[in-house]
């Protein structure tokens, strides 16, 4: 229980609800509400059929041969590509929409940097026959161009922001000014571990499914529950969050979290927030932040549209702080180079996000009989563009 | 004890006319001269706007006037700067607004004292609420005689009042709807019944309305509710390049007293 959240929303020195009172009723409805409504009977039976029948879990936990004779130690991957719609952000969209629908809510917004959240939501909104509005930056609209016409075709409202660096962070605040203008009828699905309590608390059970899974078919696979270590790619650090979950008290598990170093965690363009950042708030929680003396949020870079942002999960903030997690970064040329070695290793094309993980088995020294979990958080489809494009296909 | 807000609402039990800004907007240095031309043109409390790059519980105007402020070199220890002489000229209330990560940044207690020793008497920073300013900052706040304004909008409940009318000093910042600021929602439209519900309540410290309050007559039906409200967006919005920051101000001002 040593990393679980508090009764005031904390992790150690990080988290809490930093919000304006504008937000208070909302928040506080679902602080006193997120536990008794996910733990009922009847949600986790509906949840649970969904994930089956509609996400198509159990994710295959897949040994991945070839990738792990090039390092010369086992690697499983976590399959969460092959969830529909192509990535783990699913997992959390259909139980913030049940719950959703537990509030009374009848308009859903949300925020998206690749879209594959923001996909994931249109997705469940359409199931549920719920309106859906999804703020995305500018930028992002340009780089992750299917996934835009994809929400609009599943029948969402897709809104570019222009703010900012025109990413992720804008993409947040702009969902957080829509639910300050729109208290009543709405519901915000945050789609990482980040913003106030109980959101990072809330999406973190949501994605435990993850590690819940890895544990039965690591059993199964290998003999023991226990792998030597799990890599997961961290933006606001959902999968990691979901990929750790149930091992955060195995201590013998060695945890990584892998952060996009764009061109490097040394140069101004970087999203490493724990390489980089110091403590503060933003997006209503407390946490590492990457800002500069005054206090004033510096802008992010990766070319990983799902890791370009200048903070993370309170959760993460806590792992590293107390090292019960350890943070790496893989600069957009050893992620490139990951993509291609395990689509023509396995025929496997991962996302950009998901292949910072498989960059940093560069990184770190592996024996022999170690067993590897890499969390493949999404798919590359929606990346084809920007692969095509590099490698020139 | 001598605050100049507790002073102000001694003195003047209605139509408060408070005026927001956002330093550093539309030049770095014009922060001085209209805090001096608000006073001088009848405003009685100034919201001084400490420009963050990410103001979540702000508009587009606001937003942009901070993006602005910011370019030119805003910052805590530059608006600071500014200050240092500022009671010398002026002698009404003056509140700093703000998110909490650069005065966080700064050093919460640093930025306390800093306050008292100008004599700045309030702040207002949204994304500090009540229980973690209790738990964390009061008594830091106590000690530099700086009252840390709270806001309550529609939605917030009889008891949540009473909570934030007990930890409050000076006065309360009754937002007029369920928005940003400057969200186009104008005063008129809203129900009365929010107010009235509110006045009914006979809270022990006085109120001041704000957000969407744009002129003469949105101030001073928010009057009929209230002690006073609060100007922001609107007055941002008046600056222009072709009119001098003085003779800006004055003019707005005096729009805003004189019914048309
Ligand atoms: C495939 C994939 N992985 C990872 C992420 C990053 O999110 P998180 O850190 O919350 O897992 C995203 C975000 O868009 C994503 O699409």
């Amino acid at each position: 229980m040593k990393y679980q959240v508090d009764e005031k929303g904390y992790y150690g020195e990080f988290g809490g609800a930093w919000i304006p009172e504008m937000m208070f009723t909302n928040v506080d409805e679902l602080k006193r509400r997120y536990l008794e409504i996910i733990e009922s009977d009847s949600f986790k039976k509906e949840f649970d059929q969904l994930l089956k029948d509609y996400v198509g879990r159990p994710s295959p936990l897949y040994y991945a041969s070839r990738l792990s004779e090039h390092y010369g130690s086992r690697i499983y991957l976590k399959r969460e590509d092959l969830n529909h719609t192509g990535s783990h952000k699913l997992n959390n969209t259909i139980g913030q929409i049940l719950l959703a629908q537990q509030l009374g809510k009848t308009r859903i917004i949300a925020e998206t940097g690749a879209g594959q959240h923001g996909v994931a939501t249109a997705t469940v909104c359409a199931l549920k026959g719920i309106k859906c509005i999804v703020y995305m930056g500018a930028l992002d609209v340009s780089r992750q161009a299917p996934n835009v016409k994809k929400m609009k075709m599943l029948g969402a409202e897709v809104i570019p922001v222009h703010s900012g660096n025109k990413t992720l962070k804008d993409a947040t605040n702009e969902a957080m000014r829509d639910w300050i203008n729109n208290p009543e009828d709405t519901h915000y699905i945050i789609g990482s571990v980040v913003g106030p309590h109980p959101y990072p608390d809330m999406v973190a059970r949501f994605q435990s499914v993850i590690s819940a899974e890895m544990k039965k078919q690591l059993l199964e696979q290998t003999g023991s529950e226990f792998p030597t270590r799990i890599l997961a790619c961290v933006g606001g650090g959902s999968n990691a969050a979901g990929a750790f979950y149930h091992f955060l008290d195995d201590e013998q598990v060695e945890l990584i979290g892998v952060e996009a170093a764009g061109k490097g965690v040394d140069t101004n363009e970087t999203a490493a927030t724990l390489t980089v950042g110091t403590p503060g708030v933003l997006h209503s929680s407390r946490t590492v932040l990457m800002q500069n003396e005054d206090g004033q949020i510096t802008e992010p870079y990766s070319i990983s549209a799902g890791l370009d942002y200048p903070g993370i999960g309170p959760l993460h903030a806590h792992l590293f702080k107390t090292g019960r997690a350890k943070f790496l970064a893989a600069t957009d040329e050893e992620v490139l180079q990951a993509v291609l070695l395990l689509t023509q290793k396995e025929g496997i094309i991962p996302a950009l996000e998901s292949a910072h993980a498989l960059a940093a088995l560069d990184k770190i020294k592996m024996n022999p009989d170690d067993v590897n979990v890499i969390n493949l958080s999404g798919s590359g489809n929606k990346d084809m563009e920007t692969y095509l494009d590099y490698f020139g296909y | 004890m001598n605050n100049r807000i507790n002073q102000l609402f001694e003195r003047k039990k209605e139509n408060i006319l408070s005026v927001y800004f956002t330093a550093g907007f539309p030049n770095l240095n014009d922060t001085v001269e209209i805090i001096q031309q608000l006073e001088k043109n009848g405003v009685d409390l100034i919201e001084i706007g400490m420009p963050f790059s990410d103001p979540t519980a702000d508009g587009p105007t606001i937003q942009r006037t901070s993006e602005i402020a910011l370019k030119n070199g805003m910052s805590i220890k530059v608006l600071f700067e500014q200050l240092k002489t500022i009671r010398e000229s002026v002698s009404i209330p003056l509140v700093l607004m703000g998110y909490l990560n650069p005065v966080y940044q700064y050093g919460v207690e640093k930025f306390c004292q800093k306050c008292n020793e100008i004599g700045i008497d309030g702040t207002i920073l949204p994304d500090l609420p009540l229980d973690e300013f209790e738990a964390n900052y009061k008594t830091i706040f106590e000690q530099n005689n700086l009252h840390n304004i709270l806001l309550i909008t529609p939605q917030t409940s009889e008891a949540r009042i009473r909570q934030i009318d007990d930890a409050s000093e000076g006065f309360i910042y009754m937002v007029s709807s369920s928005s940003t600021t400057g969200a186009g929602k104008k005063v008129e439209d809203f129900h009365a019944d929010y107010f009235e519900r509110i006045q009914a309540m006979n809270l022990k410290n006085p109120r001041l309305i704000g957000f969407g309050i744009s002129d003469n007559a949105t101030f001073t039906n928010a009057c009929k509710y209230a002690s006073g409200a609060i100007i922001g967006s609107a007055f941002v919005s008046s600056f222009s390049e072709e009119v001098k920051t003085a003779d800006s101000v004055a003019q707005f001002v005096k729009n805003m007293l004189t019914a048309d």
